[in-house]
């Protein structure tokens, strides 16, 4: 990347020989990621993530072609915050499709939801909290059968590292990824298009992408993201085992060494790299200050603009109760992760859970116990 | 020692942990999300969050978010409401304080294995009588050892307050100096979460029911109406829709409200004066003034104590003040020149 952003900076859209290198490096940089897509080099608009991807898809098809939207209840923020627009501002009728207990989408619910009048379906490759594996084939068969005007996207953000996304992602007529997910620079992304679809762009006022994402390119970023790809998918076929293999020790290595630790979707096909875990009586804002003081980066639900932790909608979807929600722990391995990652994990959780009082012990108090709970007892907690 | 601050996003709090930094303790930052809805004023919206973490990152602490607003819903801001439907005067700040600051976030603190917990009040933890106890901050303009009378032993002995010695000008000064952003942002006045657009009418008329009542002068004769008696305060004198006389005498004070009787009293100063206040949810800091002991109250935020004695159940005042508003908060100081009054406890008048 460092030369794009320095000897050989030049902006691809000019006419002169440091743009036409830049616009080299990008054209290189398309071809490569629309083979890994399974698209011709035409398919793909490079954009600021995934988010912005997921925008272009949704709401960029409802403005172009404002019929109803189908969403499942487990995607990401950016495809349901983006359904939510369309709605508030184009009048487009949003229906949202359930999930089961196991973390994946619902057929039955998603059958009911589609229609001759349904203008575009979004469900996900792979969920980036819980990991679980969504039935993609089984989604386009249904959307052929019962949508055919309309058109399939799928946000593989998560999928990208793990599966081979031109076979994976072959049903989808739109297909998002983003860079730092499979060891990328962040800020960079794009939406491949499989077949010619009418899209409205969000960002305009300019000719790049083919008028479907105005902006001058940013080349470091997008030959960044190519190597990454390329490098990500020739490690896969020997890192995916490997990662599950250390992702099944840490799971079970957790799971018997906490008592009140029940994996979230057991059963379910999950990608290599997810460990997602609901623990009872521990609140995972407090296990995670813990955790990081430990060495362990660890997450839970998804952060809201101030950086507070609100439960996870995913985890609601797949009818955990806010409380519980409240007491997730996802950990994710990636190609980087080695067994001693692994060994650390297994001996911090516990202790963090146990410094928390995990269990009855430790249950933060009720709400309102006020200070005459505290003048009564002993302070709890403390290592 | 390991310290958590509690960071509001404001001058006060980031010079106190600028003053804990520099002391040498083990210094994290956090800021309580308490509210999700829309709110006009400061105090933990997300650009106070943004603020604090900023500070943070300038003095090299760790900063964390925590997610209390279910606690701060049914402690501070449903009670709120309640209290306006049965009459009463709450201080939301008390019940924050109560509840939050010096509950849960200190309970969090203790989990994650801190030995004190800090905030940026003007306020100090000094000694008295071989117990602890709470003193006004030296800038006694700024003092706000009012709102955490409620401090016991147990929470006493797990509080620094690092910016009780000095005064707010001295405090500003240091934030300027070390460069924080917060070095001249404006204190937070208002209710945190009561939205400046509509204000305490539209907020709490989205959750009570506001009725209208009478205005009736103390003989009981009718002299004018109120849009909603639930926003009406004892010691209100401006919004009765009365002509307003200049003279003092003359004008009118709400002294009572009944709200089973849909009437709000209005009397003269006088009608307005007690020298006697029942108290419930009493708190000592150490145990209640000796009986006669000749203490201070202060029946208000910023007002000025006056002498007093506790005899019991009630704070009897050497000189007659305006009726306190049931629910208002009533502090008991011991008086002390040298190191700063020291609160002995408090309660909140009886309706």
């Amino acid at each position: 990347m460092e030369p794009w952003l320095s000897e050989r900076f030049g902006n691809p859209s000019g006419p002169h020989g440091a743009a036409r290198a830049a616009r080299q490096a990008i054209d290189e940089a398309r071809e490569v990621v629309a083979d890994l897509l399974g698209v011709g080099p035409g398919g793909v608009v490079f954009t600021s993530g995934g988010t912005e991807a997921d925008n272009l898809a949704v709401l960029g098809r409802a403005r172009a072609c404002p019929r109803p939207l189908v969403v499942s209840a487990l995607e990401h923020h950016a495809v349901l915050r983006a359904a939510e627009v369309a709605a508030e501002v184009l009048g487009v009728e949003v229906r949202t499709v359930r999930a089961g207990r196991d973390g994946v989408v619902d057929l039955e619910s998603l059958e009911a939801a589609l229609g001759d009048d349904v203008g575009l379906v979004s469900v996900q490759l792979v969920n980036n909290e819980v990991g679980t594996v969504q039935p993609l084939e089984a989604v386009a068969r249904l959307v052929r059968r019962h949508a055919p005007r309309a058109v399939l996207h799928t946000d593989a953000v998560q999928a990208a590292p793990w599966f081979d996304l031109a076979e994976a992602a072959r049903v989808a007529d739109l297909v998002t990824v983003s860079a730092h997910k499979f060891g990328g620079p962040q800020g960079t992304g794009a939406l491949a298009l499989r077949s010619p679809v009418e899209l409205a762009p969000l960002v305009v006022g300019g000719p790049q992408e083919r008028e479907l994402r105005a902006g001058t390119h940013n080349v470091a970023g997008i030959v960044g993201m190519a190597a990454a790809f390329q490098a990500a998918a020739a490690e896969r076929p020997v890192a995916g085992p490997r990662v599950s293999a250390l992702r099944d020790r840490l799971v079970s290595g957790l799971l018997s060494r906490l008592s009140g630790a029940r994996e979230t979707a057991p059963g379910a096909q999950k990608a290599p790299g997810h460990c997602h875990l609901v623990l009872d009586d521990v609140e995972s804002e407090a296990l995670l200050v813990l955790l990081d003081r430990l060495g362990v980066a660890a997450s839970a639900g998804s952060a809201c603009a101030s950086g507070a932790i609100e439960p996870s909608h995913v985890l609601l979807a797949m009818g955990f109760s806010p409380k519980e929600a409240l007491g997730a722990l996802r950990l994710t391995l990636g190609h980087t992760s080695s067994p001693a990652d692994v060994d650390l994990a297994l001996e911090a959780v516990p202790q963090a859970v146990s410094q928390l009082g995990g269990g009855p012990a430790g249950a933060p108090r009720p709400a309102g116990a006020g200070l005459a709970a505290a003048h009564a007892q002993a302070a709890p907690g403390g290592p | 020692m390991r310290v958590l601050v509690a960071m509001s996003g404001g001058v006060d709090s980031s010079v106190a942990a600028l003053l804990l930094v520099e002391e040498g303790h083990e210094v994290v930052g956090a800021t309580m999300k308490l509210w999700g809805g829309p709110a006009g004023s400061g105090c933990c919206s997300v650009a106070d969050v943004d603020d604090a973490r900023r500070v943070a990152q300038q003095l090299g602490i760790p900063h964390h978010v925590f997610n209390f607003t279910a606690e701060f819903e049914q402690s501070v801001v449903g009670p709120y409401a309640d209290a306006h439907a049965r009459g009463l005067t709450p201080n939301p700040c008390i019940a924050c304080n109560a509840h939050l600051k010096f509950d849960r976030f200190l309970v969090r603190a203790r989990q994650l294995g801190f030995d004190a917990i800090a905030t940026g009040h003007h306020a100090r933890v000094g000694w008295s009588n071989a117990a602890r106890c709470l003193r006004r901050g030296r800038d006694v303009a700024k003092d706000q050892s009012y709102v955490l009378y409620m401090l016991g032993q147990d929470e006493l002995s797990a509080l620094l307050l690092p910016v009780g010695e000095l005064t707010k000008a001295e405090v500003r000064a240091l934030a300027s100096r070390a460069g924080l952003r917060t070095a001249r942002k404006p204190d937070s006045q208002d209710v945190c979460f009561i939205p400046t657009d509509g204000g305490r009418e539209r907020f709490l008329g989205e959750r009570i029911a506001l009725r209208p009542g009478r205005l009736v002068t103390t003989e009981g004769q009718e002299v004018g109406e109120v849009g909603a008696l639930e926003l009406v305060t004892v010691g209100q004198r401006r919004g009765l829709g009365l002509a307003a006389p200049r003279a003092r005498p003359e004008r009118r004070y709400v002294v009572g409200v009944d709200l089973a009787k849909g009437t709000a009293t209005v009397g003269r100063l006088e009608d307005l004066l007690v020298s006697r206040v029942v108290l419930q949810d009493v708190r000592w800091a150490s145990g209640p003034p000796g009986p006669g002991a000749a203490v201070e109250a202060q029946t208000s935020a910023h007002g000025r104590p006056v002498p007093a004695h506790w005899d019991g159940e009630a704070v009897c005042l050497g000189q007659p003040v305006r009726k306190v508003a049931p629910g208002q908060a009533v502090v008991l100081y011991q008086p002390d020149g040298l190191l700063g009054d020291a609160v002995l406890g408090g309660g909140a008048a009886a309706g």
